[in-house]
């Protein structure tokens, strides 16, 4: 014990060389190996920063919109005629009252003048079918507003809003001087005639626009047929191209213009005339919005406005962009945050579309999930790291709880579906099935967690406990658990957060319905955020594309709050021993 | 093997009755042998422990003396492969009898363990703990009452009277051990373990919890282990000598440290090794 000789003959033993050239240079090489792993580090930070921001930033960019709406807002005529003919002024009545038929003759106010059923048809496309449903709203409230003029907001329809939001197409107002123009008539199809070949420049941009795109059909023929496209399946395209290069040839005397290429459009005596046919000296169209007078216009007075993106490539037509941009100018239409996006539910026309009934969905799934996974868990946690004997049976269910954590989450839907759909008969896509089977999921993540928690408090409070008298079971209840708590709750809010992202083993029970209401017991058919966000992203309506941003937003602030609240709870209820 | 006496044994059997006892047997342990799974952490312990006395434990690291205090309120029944053999009798009956509790046993023998270990709550809670789940009171004037007399009796009172709601874990480590002493005694046990109870502690300190022990020795029965043999010297009145897992010696503390029977004994005492 104490021969501290032992081992006698050995190398003398060296001293540590701090002034030699050999030690400065392990010196130097200890530091840049230092500054190379910092360095590493902050590489590795760096990149998954940018990766964070750019996903932010896109997120952001496109959802942001996807939370404010256009709308008309107008003076509004209540006209009881609609709504209450019969003068009886109950709930009832005023519910089932013609609310669009009143929206559509406001709008008719704004924008006079509009003849025709196509025309009509377009004008009143401009709002969303739920236009009137605030409106419906505001006179159940109160009935003293039928009959009054009242000024209200009508939501308008997504292709519009769309329209708005990112100015589907670029507007030119071509205002260079051109002689004195003469139509034919106020309304219907009309000619105007200019006394110069004030046109020609026009027929040019016409003629170059074919031109451009004749060679970009060859471009796409020519990458078709690399792809081993058959000579047969692109004879339409071919054929096109050989008509645009026909008209592009063909003398500058008459041009057709047609949805290929951009609109244009003749803004004279406050009227506006969208052009079908164009010669140098003359056009003939259709009128839009009618013309005051048939007077000669003396040059200045009139225009062209083109429509850069041409018709076939847009959600909103000629008539359309036309009446919002006479919106636009009369100054009815605003943009304002969307609050109907909070209490609505799903819905096939994007304007109308909430989140509401997805929110709920989530909070109720995730109510069932954690009533049953934080007893549950924290109670097999309890028991496994403070009661069970240390055996081979314990070691093996704690195996299999860390593989359980692994299992891929649809596993879980189709265990969900087997057990509790097809066996229990429990109702599908509802709620209560949705919590089971997030619970599941999430049980393992938590009962790991709480026993880390366990663990992690020091055995000196268990002999505390036990040296004064206390059972195990009180030692364990009075002293360890509130110790873990933090730790527990941690793991079971991060385990939540996991379950509230979650999306497939959703669809396996499914969730993924389409579903208007917002579900108010666990029953009911219900859907959740996620999921819903699936859902939108899958729509073919480009609108839909800024409420999946939106909603993803939403989700990721439920998740931070969730989150924030997990750091708060340690924080506050850390305690040192 | 019968036939020839073994040395330790008869020793260790005979060491009490050489020394004069003053005072009743309170613990009498007779050929106790611990074991952790395969490996024998006591053999054949013998000893008697007098009422209302310090008796110190001493011996080198690992010699055993903490895994014995630790049998005398089961505590080492929470060690899963820990074994017990042998008898051990507090008041004449064995505390290893399967009627027994080991639960309300702890209650009545109370430990102090070698870190302080106060709960992390307020003063007034780590003291009134036990009374609480043992039922000791019946008033809330009554419980105030217990928690300042123990207070009072581990001489905390005066420091901590104006801060009880604070936290105990920020008093210092000397009144954070005087607050487990406090503990332990609020629920009136009849003996007092104490597993290093100064060995965290700086010196000021450490007079402090040894004058409070001479103080407690007139109502407890106290069994202390100590590396300390001054400690050992000052506070005890008799002193039982482990090594490897055997006691060696026991006696009455002047004895021991003036006049030692076993060479071990002497060498140890002397600081030859240990």
């Amino acid at each position: 014990m104490t021969d501290i000789t032992a081992g006698g003959v050995s190398a003398p033993l060296r001293r540590v060389e701090f002034d030699t050239p050999a030690a400065k240079a392990r010196l130097r090489g200890r530091y840049r190996s230092e500054a190379r792993f910092k360095s590493y580090g902050i590489i590795a930070l760096c990149i998954a920063a940018t990766f964070l921001i750019a996903l932010l930033a896109s997120i952001f960019s496109r959802g942001i919109p996807g939370f404010f709406q256009h709308y008309l807002v107008t003076e509004v005529l209540v006209d009881a005629a609609k709504i209450d003919p019969q003068g009886k002024g109950d709930a009832a009545t005023l519910r089932a009252g013609d609310y669009t038929a009143v929206a559509r003759a406001a709008l008719a106010e704004a924008v006079p003048g509009v003849e025709g059923r196509q025309m009509k048809k377009e004008l009143n496309s401009l709002l969303s079918s739920g236009a009137g449903d605030a409106l419906r709203e505001q006179v159940i409230a109160n009935p003293s507003l039928v009959g009054q003029r009242i000024k209200v907001p009508l939501l308008l329809a997504d292709e519009a809003d769309l329209f708005l939001k990112d100015s589907g197409t670029k507007l030119l107002v071509l205002s260079e001087t051109r002689g004195i123009a003469t139509p034919s008539a106020k309304t219907g199809e009309i000619t105007i005639l200019v006394g110069a070949n004030d046109f020609a420049d026009d027929i040019a941009v016409v003629k170059a626009e074919l031109k451009a795109l004749a060679a970009s059909i060859d471009e796409t023929v020519a990458l078709r047929k690399e792809r081993g496209a058959t000579p047969e399946s692109l004879d339409s395209l071919v054929k096109e191209a050989v008509e645009l290069r026909r008209r592009y040839d063909a003398a500058a005397t008459s041009e057709t213009l047609d949805s290929k290429t951009a609109s244009r459009l003749v803004a004279i005596n406050g009227g506006i005339v969208k052009i079908k046919e164009m010669s140098p000296t003359s056009v003939k169209g259709e009128v839009i919005l009618p013309l005051k007078s048939t007077d000669d216009a003396a040059p200045g007075t009139w225009g062209i406005r083109v429509y850069e993106t041409p018709e076939s490539n847009r959600n909103l037509n000629d008539l359309g962009v036309t009446f919002l941009e006479e919106l636009k100018a009369k100054g009815l239409v605003e943009s304002q945050f969307n609050f109907a996006f909070f209490t609505r539910g799903d819905s096939r026309e994007a304007e109308l579309a909430g989140i509401q009934g997805a929110l709920v969905g989530s909070i109720l799934t995730l109510l069932v999930t954690i009533g049953l996974c934080l007893p549950i868990g924290v109670l097999a946690a309890i028991y496994l790291e403070e009661f069970a004997p240390k055996n081979w049976i314990t070691e093996l269910i704690e195996i299999n709880i860390n593989n359980l954590a692994a299992v891929p989450s649809i596993v879980f839907g189709l265990l969900g579906l087997a057990v509790f759909l097809n066996f229990f008969g429990m109702p599908r896509s509802a709620p209560l099935v949705g919590g089971l089977v997030l619970a599941l999921l999430v049980l393992p993540t938590i009962i790991i967690a709480s026993r880390a928690a366990l663990k992690s408090v020091p055995p000196s409070i268990r002999e505390a406990a036990l040296g004064v008298g206390a059972s195990k079971q009180q030692a364990v209840f009075h002293h360890v658990l509130p110790l873990a708590m933090p730790g527990i709750m941690t793991g079971t809010i991060i385990g939540m957060a996991h379950a509230l992202g979650e999306t497939a083993p959703l669809l396996m029970i499914g969730m993924v319905a389409f579903i208007v209401d917002v579900p108010s017991t666990l029953s009911q058919s219900a859907t959740v955020l996620p999921v819903q966000i699936f859902l939108w992203s899958d729509l073919p309506e480009p609108a839909f594309k800024m409420k999946t941003a939106a909603a993803i937003m939403v989700l990721l602030a439920v998740l931070f709050v969730m989150n924030g609240l997990a750091i708060w709870l340690r924080k506050k209820f850390e305690r040192r021993w | 093997m019968d036939m020839r006496p073994d040395p330790l044994v008869m020793m260790t059997t005979q060491a009490p009755t050489h020394a004069t006892l003053s005072a009743p047997t309170k613990v009498a342990a007779k050929n106790v042998n611990v074991f952790y799974g395969a490996k024998q952490a006591l053999t054949n312990v013998s000893v008697e422990i007098p009422e209302k006395s310090v008796t110190a434990f001493i011996g080198p690291s690992g010699c055993g003396k903490s895994t014995f205090l630790r049998c005398i309120n089961r505590m080492n029944d929470t060690v899963d492969s820990c074994r017990v053999e042998g008898l051990i009798q507090i008041d004449g009956k064995d505390i290893y009898d399967p009627a027994l509790d080991p639960v309300q046993l702890r209650a009545r023998v109370g430990m102090v363990f070698q870190k302080p270990n106060p709960f992390p709550k307020s003063v007034y809670d780590n003291v009134a703990y036990g009374p609480r789940i043992h039922g000791l009171s019946r008033s809330k004037a009554e419980l105030d009452q217990i928690v300042e007399q123990s207070l009072r009796k581990a001489s905390l009172w005066e420091e901590v009277k104006d801060r009880l709601s604070d936290s105990g874990t920020g008093l210092s480590g000397g009144q954070q051990q005087r607050l487990c002493i406090a503990r332990t005694i609020a629920i009136n046990p009849e003996i007092i373990l104490m597993d290093e109870p100064c060995s965290a502690l700086d010196p000021i300190a450490t007079a402090r919890i040894e004058e409070l022990m001479e103080e407690l020795r007139k109502n407890f029965t106290m069994i202390i282990v100590t590396h300390s043999m001054q400690q050992a010297a000052r506070v005890s009145q008799r002193t039982a000598f482990f090594h490897l897992g055997i006691l060696v010696e026991t006696g009455s503390t002047s004895d021991i440290f003036t006049n030692p029977v076993d060479k071990r004994t002497q060498d140890y005492i002397t600081g030859r090794f240990g």
